[in-house]
């Protein structure tokens, strides 16, 4: 890999990973009485290996063809063997934490291992370790092909992923410490933040820089997605973010914002998290692998753009029907819940383009279980926001917040819609990329598909069953108007839906190791095998396109 | 009739559609859009809290954590206590008679950040000062399934053993100051006293707690140990001062009866 690196981007590449082990090296010595001191080390270690690596070819013969003659796949690669590995790390993580609600007792007696600390390791890990790769390196194959240029230099897509990856160990360390803000979705501490906002306003670069080069008048479909992603993460992020350390020798640090403020911004935050990371990247995702594995066009292009815009302006507004009846002010709530109503014409727009787009290839569906897996994943999102819409409607909202239907609504979504379509897409994606004739086990990825549904499905309904009846226990009152039943008979309902949910889990993690095996089978030993085409070309004459200029 | 109902918004969407194509032959122009689109919904809900006066009740005997409890605080949010226990305790019937009188959003004006959570595994922790002895916490911390045999809480020994760190407690105050919580000059000098002073009834430095955070601060051992400062000390000093910092929700709603 390092092989397609010129000397200057070796040299850049250096400098970088250099200026990383001395801020490493800083956080070190400056936190040594602090849990950040362990995450300097950490810095160091992984900013030093990089360092060596590059330092050791620094002087081997640089690459001699036409670079824009072809596409810059090595860090799609490497991003797609990290997605898989967060994924094996993080699933495996969910079936501990998930294990210990049945079985208290099943920790060490390690402050590191409780469920408070480990919880967000599976949580981070799945969606940013996973789902983060898995959208980076898939964002970097559809850009190119899409706008059939190749990206415009070797380092920053280098420094996208590998410094995404340094953050994402950053956090999961972390949590292990006890370093956490403990807002949802956004736990890591202030540095951590700082440097994610780095990486993503280099990664808007790329993207930008990318499309500037394209042979194609227009910007493809999932480009749209992609773009509405990096942008309004990075807006979120720092929003929700803004904080002041009690030290810049510690890790702790004291959000910007206070009580009802708080709670607004975190949930602004955290239910757009789901909108522009766990949705409208995954959308990029579905809108380019699945019409490409059914060999058919997009339904509507109508469609698509009804849905684009009214998921990127509605979905900002809804965060707010996570507060209800609470001290938010009533206003907010009811703006929450109309627009989280109207939410599901967008969102159907989508899932429906989606299935639409399968017509005529029906057959194909049958026969093909990466097709099925993005089939799957379509029909789990129009479920998983149909059921969103629909909690949050207030009645409703009352019966299911702080139970574990909120739990099993995130997770029908997380592994019926995110998980599904990215493994559709790793599945579509792994031969394409490394030029194989097809997987290595057909058989294998048929597995991986009922263990993948059934372990969905069982995880859903336990917690559906498991959720309704908590909330409907809370809210019991005997003949006399007292309350029926205490917090602790509520607990003890729970406890063979927690057995239920650790099995799905286990199932689901059973699948994920089956396909990180199919993956690097298929890259070992499946025959090479060259597609017609894959360079960039020009849009009429398919001839090598000439780069557009930057 | 579903015809010409829909048709004024038809000519809507296709103007739109119009100019999405135009738009989408441009990235600057694509980025500009979504950075608009997504803007407004934010600034609609967000921007008016921190402006509209009633937004959170004006009360006067609302107090600031001791440096104890705001170390306490920090400890509950290192080991994510949060993930299970709420602190919010909604206007419905049951939650009130389950947990007390609702929660107001002066109880949660000085928490940075705010831990009104998204899931009870636990019961809500609101209102949970006070409700039980320092004695029941310690052990609750120590092993909960000695006081509640079903619990699934994990256990916290540890914390007894692990002396507190109150070097860095001045820095918490002072970054807690600069996002808006009252502390004065004179809290921040003398936090780490504070903190020992707190978790000792017998020692010199109480007194200074009491005149700094007012008469009804408790100062005792919380973790039953009178010699040593620990973590256990702070996160209990936390807990029992949970729904007591104001009595604004007792005074204006019906206790709820038992």
């Amino acid at each position: 890999m390092m092989s397609n690196l010129t000397s200057t981007e070796r040299a850049r590449a250096m400098l970088i990973t250099g200026a990383g082990v001395l801020i490493g090296l800083t956080m070190a010595v400056v936190g040594r009485n602090d849990p950040m001191g362990a995450h300097g080390w950490i810095i160091l270690l992984f900013c030093g290996v990089l360092f060596f690596i590059v330092g050791q070819k620094l002087y081997d013969a640089e690459p001699v063809e036409d670079r824009s003659v072809s596409y810059y796949d090595d860090p799609t690669k490497v991003g797609i063997l990290l997605a898989l590995f967060w994924a094996v790390v993080a699933m495996g993580m969910g079936v501990w934490v998930a294990s210990q609600l049945a079985w208290p007792d099943l920790r060490f007696d390690a402050a590191w291992s409780s469920f408070g600390r480990i919880r967000p390791v599976h949580t981070s890990g799945v969606i940013f370790g996973f789902g983060g790769n898995a959208l980076i390196a898939t964002s970097y194959h559809i850009m190119q092909r899409t706008s059939r240029a190749r990206m415009p230099d070797q380092v920053s897509p280098w420094f996208v992923l590998l410094g995404f990856n340094l953050f994402c160990v950053v956090a999961a360390s972390g949590y292990l410490m006890g370093i956490t803000q403990s807002k949802e979705y956004a736990e890591p501490e202030w540095y951590a933040d700082l440097w994610l906002v780095i990486v993503w306003v280099v990664y808007f670069v790329l993207y930008i820089r990318t499309l500037a080069r394209r042979n194609e008048p227009h910007i493809y479909v999932s480009n749209w997605y992609y773009l509405s992603f990096i942008l309004v993460v990075a807006i979120l992020h720092i929003v929700n973010n803004l904080a002041i350390p009690a030290s810049f020798s510690g890790a702790k640090s004291y959000s910007a914002f206070s009580g009802v403020q708080d709670a607004m911004v975190q949930w602004w935050y955290g239910h757009n998290a789901v909108a522009f990371f766990l949705t409208t990247g995954f959308l990029g995702m579905l809108y380019y692998f699945l019409p490409k594995r059914a060999g058919r066009p997009i339904y509507s292009y109508r469609l698509s753009i009804l849905s684009f815009w009214g998921i990127v302006f509605f979905y900002i507004w809804v965060g707010s029907h996570h507060l209800h009846y609470t001290a938010l002010p009533q206003w907010v709530q009811t703006l929450g819940v109309t627009f989280s109503v109207m939410l599901l014409v967008p969102s159907w727009a989508s899932a429906g383009n989606a299935l639409m787009t399968l017509n005529g290839a029906w057959h194909k569906v049958r026969d093909d279980a990466t097709l099925r897996f993005m089939m799957v994943a379509a029909v789990f999102y129009g479920l998983s926001t149909f059921e969103g819409s629909f909690m949050a409607i207030r009645p409703v909202n009352a019966l299911s917040h702080y139970t574990d239907w909120t739990v099993g609504h995130v997770h029908s979504g997380a592994m019926g819609w995110v998980a599904m379509i990215t493994f559709g897409s790793i599945y579509a994606l792994t031969p394409m990329l490394w030029r194989r004739e097809a997987m290595y086990s057909w058989k294998a990825v048929e597995w991986h598909f009922w263990l993948a549904l059934s372990g969905t499905v069982i995880y859903v309904f336990a917690m559906w069953n498991g959720g309704i009846t908590q909330g409907l226990m809370w809210r019991t009152y005997t003949e006399s108007g007292t309350l029926r039943f205490s917090f602790v008979d509520t607990l003890i309902a729970m406890h063979p839906y927690y057995i239920a949910r650790a099995f799905g889990g286990l199932l689901f993690f059973t699948g994920a190791c089956i396909c990180f095996w199919n993956v690097v089978m298929t890259i070992r030993r499946v025959p090479h095998h060259a597609p017609a085409i894959d360079y960039p070309t020009t849009s009429e004459a398919m001839e090598p396109a000439v780069p557009a200029a930057e | 009739m579903l015809k010409t109902l829909l048709k004024p918004f038809a000519r809507v969407f296709e103007f739109q559609a119009k100019t999405h194509y135009r738009m989408e032959r441009h990235s600057m122009a694509l980025t500009a859009g979504i950075i608009l689109a997504a803007g407004v919904g934010g600034f609609v809900e967000i921007a008016p809290l921190f402006t509209i006066d009633d937004t959170v009740e004006d009360v006067a005997d609302m107090r600031v954590y001791t440096p104890l409890e705001q170390a306490g605080r920090d400890i509950y949010i290192r080991e994510g206590c949060y993930a299970c226990h709420s602190q919010m305790i909604r206007t419905l019937r049951d939650e009130v008679e389950r947990y007390g009188p609702y929660s107001l959003a002066v109880e949660s004006k000085y928490d940075h950040p705010m831990l009104w959570g998204s899931k009870r595994t636990g019961p809500d922790l609101a209102r949970v000062g006070d409700k039980y002895s320092d004695d029941w916490q310690v052990r609750h911390l120590i092993n909960p399934r000695d006081l509640v045999p079903q619990s699934v809480m994990p256990q916290y020994a540890f914390l007894l053993e692990t002396p507190l760190r109150t070097d860095d407690l001045p820095g918490r105050l002072d970054a807690l100051r600069m996002v808006g919580v009252p502390y004065t000059d004179d809290m921040i000098a003398n936090a780490a006293d504070d903190a020992l002073g707190q978790a000792r009834p017998d020692g010199d430095r109480a007194s200074g707690v009491l005149d700094r955070y007012g008469e009804a601060t408790a100062v005792r051992a919380f973790d039953g140990q009178g010699d040593r400062l620990t973590e256990m000390d702070a996160l209990v000093a936390y807990l029992q001062i949970l729904g007591n910092l104001t009595d604004v929700a007792q005074n204006t709603q019906p206790m709820a009866e038992e």
